[in-house]
């Protein structure tokens, strides 16, 4: 059917057959009579009009010549209080509002011109149903078939399956070196820069920790010796610097032993001294806010808790598993240092976690 | 083919002009018409002529609602010649400098030069932090200006056929601007942005059996790398705008290719369009309205500051601000995120299932828009409608869609307050546990109260209009007849009010309009496997619509205290007056309602 959408006779909407009766329904009444403006009988309200969207155009150009002097003229570190925002760039602020001024003359004149004095009679125009005539599908139909013919392709199969696989093909060569060029292979993720005897130390500061310095309730925020601040990016280079802190950030409380759950927790810690991973084992956020009073280690990013006296279980929040404990103990100097690696990769989890021979890790 | 609209009191200026306006401000003949010089040269070469002589005369419906996607679109336009600005000064490298600019606090830090660079955007380049406002912003605008045109274009059925395919382009389009957002949104290389990274990072770890794979290929390595703000950066600047704007192209071609949708209205039908041509209104208005979200754009640059990147610090990924969320338009996945409980991750066969993560970034993001593409399909599909729809419903007259839009619309709200679960809580001064629990309840609970509620409430605006249609508008004007009855007169509607009112069908549930085994025609159906589910879903769309006033109805409304008179043989024609039997009012007074018989049917 060409034009299932076909109805000589208005209002044409309703070619369902379920849809009632012509008799039943409404008539269209078409356009209402049009209701003339004050401007359209009145000279002087046209006048007035006219006089309306000059000044707003001259408001824009004024605006525009504003914005030129304000430019060159206010000291781009200006600042001024403004009532109801408060400190501000008067520069900024100037050449912003002249900028606005401006525009907003020539938009609101065009608008106010276009309500005002243009005809505001509406205009009809019809419409024509989306579908093509039958002629034209019967056109587009012989003139497909004629070129699947005459390109022989209906005859010579072998034609259309290879040209079918090379256009199939071809674009491997452009994608893959790309796609396999984009990153290198996994790695990395079991590992961090934390061995048997490094030593804690305070980031961004650099200091090594004595036991004794740690006292209760205090938090250290720590890293990996040799790679702490500007000197880490020089010996490693800025790349390696902040893969580092992306991983090997610690967090570092003293506990008192007698709140401690675990028996693990006890024996990884140095006299109620624990070391936790400080990357959240949700998305990977710095869980940076430790509540002394509850012992919870809180993730600013979707909030997820951790308790500090139960081994860093989350209690609260998206993440499932607890922060991964780096063992430490203390050297013959008395300063903390790592007992060893990290037991279990640190962050957010991923797919191979479990079983790093998946990515080729024993 | 013609189409007549029949003519009421109005008339259609199609080919006559009034006499009171003068020639040169109609669209007709001017007696000092000349073809442009300047186009000769182009006429002989293009034949540009041809398709100006059409173009120029293009009809656009007028209303406000219009308005929302033109707001999305001059804000692209902005954003976009902003953005060419930022190019200029914007270094997107992830290489290490200390930072020895204007901004006196951040002196001697250590920073990406994609952060120092933005800083001198903001501090030493001459004007250049308004053109960094007004980026932010119109990114902002933009993004706001699809949402709220994708729901107009939702509530008022305009995706309907022949409209689907630009549906489609639009959802691509709303897609394309959220991850373009984000993308710019990485570029400063600030601290914020730089957890909004690594929260990216930590999603697309949790992909099954992809996850490593695909982060070290788009991150060049393990985390953070110098690789993404590169990457993210020729995205932002070339990739993304290419093909946000050849969308944005082939969607207004095919909103001239269809022609604007119109409301319905005196006048106006499903084969016409009326309202202002090209030629001058519709340019010099929409013109207009560029240069006005323009302005607004600028002041709101001047006077609101959004983004001071200088006061978060550069990136550091052992910081973390308190409080911090991304653009609102990514709230809802990572309100999601906040929601999702922990136990859904687990381990299976060794491998690491982290369903509390994926669910809510890779799956929740693509799963929006699909279904959002998908609607109007399942719509067809279960009104069985294949008819072409020009007439715009208003959103009361398709209670079902509206409901699902506005229980969609909670859910995603519902979102977007979890994300934000950690200000509330301090600012209501509730426990941040008891609010996520109150929004994990929330996000199945408040969608099935919303849709009662919306539905209800178009039920009721439907009546209402109903009412209107068959007893007038209420003048609140109380009128004693001589036997000491008391009427508020009500005044008719004229016919140009009621057939906005009117014009509206409702169909019938699939099941029961065309029976079990044959269709319309009464031929005899095939029956596919699912059509029981369609006839059942379609009963759920349609099966308490409230219908538009029939001339029988309304005729029947006359007769007071007949309220069944509907049953009376006699239908009477429009336009021809109706004989009340009590004949105490007729179509062209005022007639009152009983005041102590309120009870009309409907
Ligand atoms: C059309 C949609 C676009 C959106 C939604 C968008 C969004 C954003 C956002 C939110 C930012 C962060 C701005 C800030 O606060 O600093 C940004 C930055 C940036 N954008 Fe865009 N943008 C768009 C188009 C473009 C285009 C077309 C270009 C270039 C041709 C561009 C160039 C840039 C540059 C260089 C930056 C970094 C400079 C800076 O942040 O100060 N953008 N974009
Ligand atoms: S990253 Fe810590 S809760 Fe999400």
């Amino acid at each position: 059917m060409a034009n299932p959408h076909h109805d000589d006779t208005a209002p044409a909407m309703r070619d369902d057959a379920a849809a009632p009766a012509r008799s039943e329904t409404f008539q269209n009444p078409g356009l209402p009579p049009h209701v003339p403006r004050r401007a359209d009988g009145d000279p002087k309200a046209a006048k007035r009009a006219e006089i309306q969207v000059v000044v707003l155009f001259t408001l824009s150009a004024l605006a525009s010549i504003a914005f030129v002097v304000a430019y060159f003229v206010i000291d781009p570190d200006l600042k001024g209080y403004l009532l109801g925002i408060g400190e501000i760039n008067l520069f900024h602020l100037a050449i912003g509002v002249t900028m606005g001024v401006s525009l907003l003359g020539i938009g609101l004149g065009a608008i106010h011109w276009a309500k005002t004095l243009m005809p505001d009679e509406e205009v009809v125009e019809q419409r024509h149903p989306q579908v093509s005539g039958d002629d034209d599908r019967e056109a587009v139909a012989q003139t497909l078939s004629h070129g699947w013919r005459s390109s022989q392709l209906n005859r010579r199969s072998a034609l259309l399956g290879s040209a079918g696989g090379a256009l199939g093909l071809f674009a491997l060569p452009i994608v893959l070196p790309v796609i396999a060029g984009l990153g290198p292979r996994p790695q990395g993720l079991y590992t961090t820069n934390w061995a048997e005897g490094t030593l804690l130390r305070i980031d961004p500061s650099g200091a090594a920790i004595r036991a004794g310095d740690v006292t209760q309730g205090s938090v250290f925020h720590v890293m990996p010796d040799g790679w702490v601040g500007h000197e880490a990016v020089e010996e490693h280079g800025a790349e390696e610097a902040m893969i580092a802190k992306a991983k090997d950030q610690v967090i570092v409380v003293r506990l008192d032993p007698s709140l401690i759950k675990s028996q693990k927790q006890r024996e990884w810690g140095y006299e109620g001294i624990v070391a936790y991973s400080k990357v959240c084992t949700h998305v990977g956020c710095p869980v940076a806010l430790y509540e002394q009073q509850t012992h919870h280690l809180l993730c600013p990013c979707h909030q997820s808790t951790f308790d500090m006296t139960d081994d860093c279980n989350v209690i609260f929040g998206p993440a499932k598993r607890a922060l991964p404990q780096l063992p430490i103990t203390v050297d013959g100097d008395g300063y903390i240092v790592a007992a060893g690696p990290f037991r279990e990769p640190v962050g957010p989890s991923f797919w191979e976690r479990e079983r790093p021979g998946l990515m080729g890790v024993e | 083919m013609t189409t007549h609209v029949p003519q009421g009191a109005g008339h259609l200026r199609t080919d006559e002009t009034p006499p009171e306006r003068p020639a040169s401000q109609t669209d007709q003949s001017s007696p000092d018409a000349k073809f442009p010089g300047a186009l000769v040269w182009a006429d002989e070469r293009v034949g540009a002529a041809k398709g100006l002589r059409f173009a120029l005369k293009k009809v656009f419906p007028d209303h406000w609602s219009f308005l929302l996607g033109e707001i999305a679109m001059y804000s692209m336009i902005i954003a976009l010649i902003t953005g060419t600005f930022l190019t200029l000064w914007y270094v997107p490298s992830m290489g290490h400098v200390v930072y020895d600019g204007d901004y006196v606090p951040l002196k001697g830090v250590g920073m990406s030069e994609a952060y120092a660079s933005t800083l001198d955007i903001s501090f030493e380049v001459k004007g250049g932090l308004l053109i960094r406002q007004l980026h932010h912003w119109s990114a902002l605008f933009f993004i706001v200006g699809i949402a709220l045109h994708a729901a107009r274009v939702f509530f008022t059925g305009a995706f309907r056929k022949p409209r689907e395919i630009n549906w489609l382009i639009g959802v691509v389009l709303s897609l394309l601007a959220i991850i373009e957002g984000f993308a710019g949104y990485s570029l400063p290389d600030d601290l914020l942005s730089g957890t909004g990274i690594r929260a990216m990072n930590g999603f697309m770890m949790s992909a099954p059996v992809i996850g490593t794979w695909m982060t070290f290929f788009v991150f060049g390595g393990e985390f953070p790398g110098e690789a993404i703000i590169p990457r993210l950066y020729i995205a932002h600047v070339l990739l993304i705008p290419a093909i946000l704007v050849g969308l944005f192209v082939l969607h207004l071609a095919l909103v001239v290719v269809h022609k604007h949708t119109q409301y319905p209205g005196p006048g106006r039908t499903n084969d016409n369009v009326v309202g202002f041509p090209i030629m001058p209104v519709y340019a010099a208005k929409a013109g207009g309205f560029f240069f006005v979200v323009f302005g607004i754009t600028a002041l709101v640059s001047a006077l609101v500051q959004i983004n001071g990147v200088w006061v978060y610090g550069p990136y550091d990924p052992t910081q973390v601000t308190a409080g911090s969320q991304p653009d609102f338009y990514m709230w809802f996945s990572d309100g999601a995120l906040r929601l999702l409980p922990g136990w859904l991750e687990f381990t299976l066969f060794g491998t690491v299932w982290s369903f509390n993560i994926f669910l809510g970034s890779l799956v929740l993001l693509p799963l929006v828009w699909v279904v959002l593409g998908a609607y109007p399909f399942l719509e067809a599909w279960v009104t069985g409608d294949k008819r072409e729809h020009h007439i715009l419903q208003r959103p009361r007259n398709a209670p079902t869609r509206t409901a699902i839009g506005a229980a969609a619309i909670s859910m995603y709200l519902v979102l977007a307050l979890a994300c934000v679960n950690d200000i509330l809580a301090i600012k209501l001064g509730l426990s941040i546990n008891d609010l996520t629990i109150l929004f994990r309840t929330m996000f199945f609970v408040l969608p099935v109260l919303v849709f009662v509620v919306t539905k209800r409430l178009c039920l009721s605006l439907q009546r209402h209009d109903r009412e209107r249609v068959l007893h007038g508008n209420e003048t609140g004007r109380i009128v004693r007849t001589p036997e000491g009855r008391f009427f508020e007169a009500h005044e008719p509607l004229d016919e140009f009010e009621r057939w906005a009112l009117v014009d509206y069908d409702t169909p019938t549930p699939l099941g029961l309009t065309q029976g079990p085994d044959v269709d319309s025609r009464g031929v005899a159906r095939r029956r596919g496997p699912l059509a029981g589910a369609q006839a059942a879903v379609s009963s759920f769309f349609y099966k308490d619509a409230v219908t538009a006033v029939t001339p029988a109805e309304l005729a029947a409304a006359h007769h007071h205290g007949e309220h069944d008179a509907l049953e009376s043989p006699s239908i009477p024609q429009l336009g021809a007056p109706v004989n009340d039997s009590t004949g105490d009012d007729d179509f062209s007074e005022g007639h009152g309602s009983a005041v102590q018989a309120p009870t009309h049917h409907h």
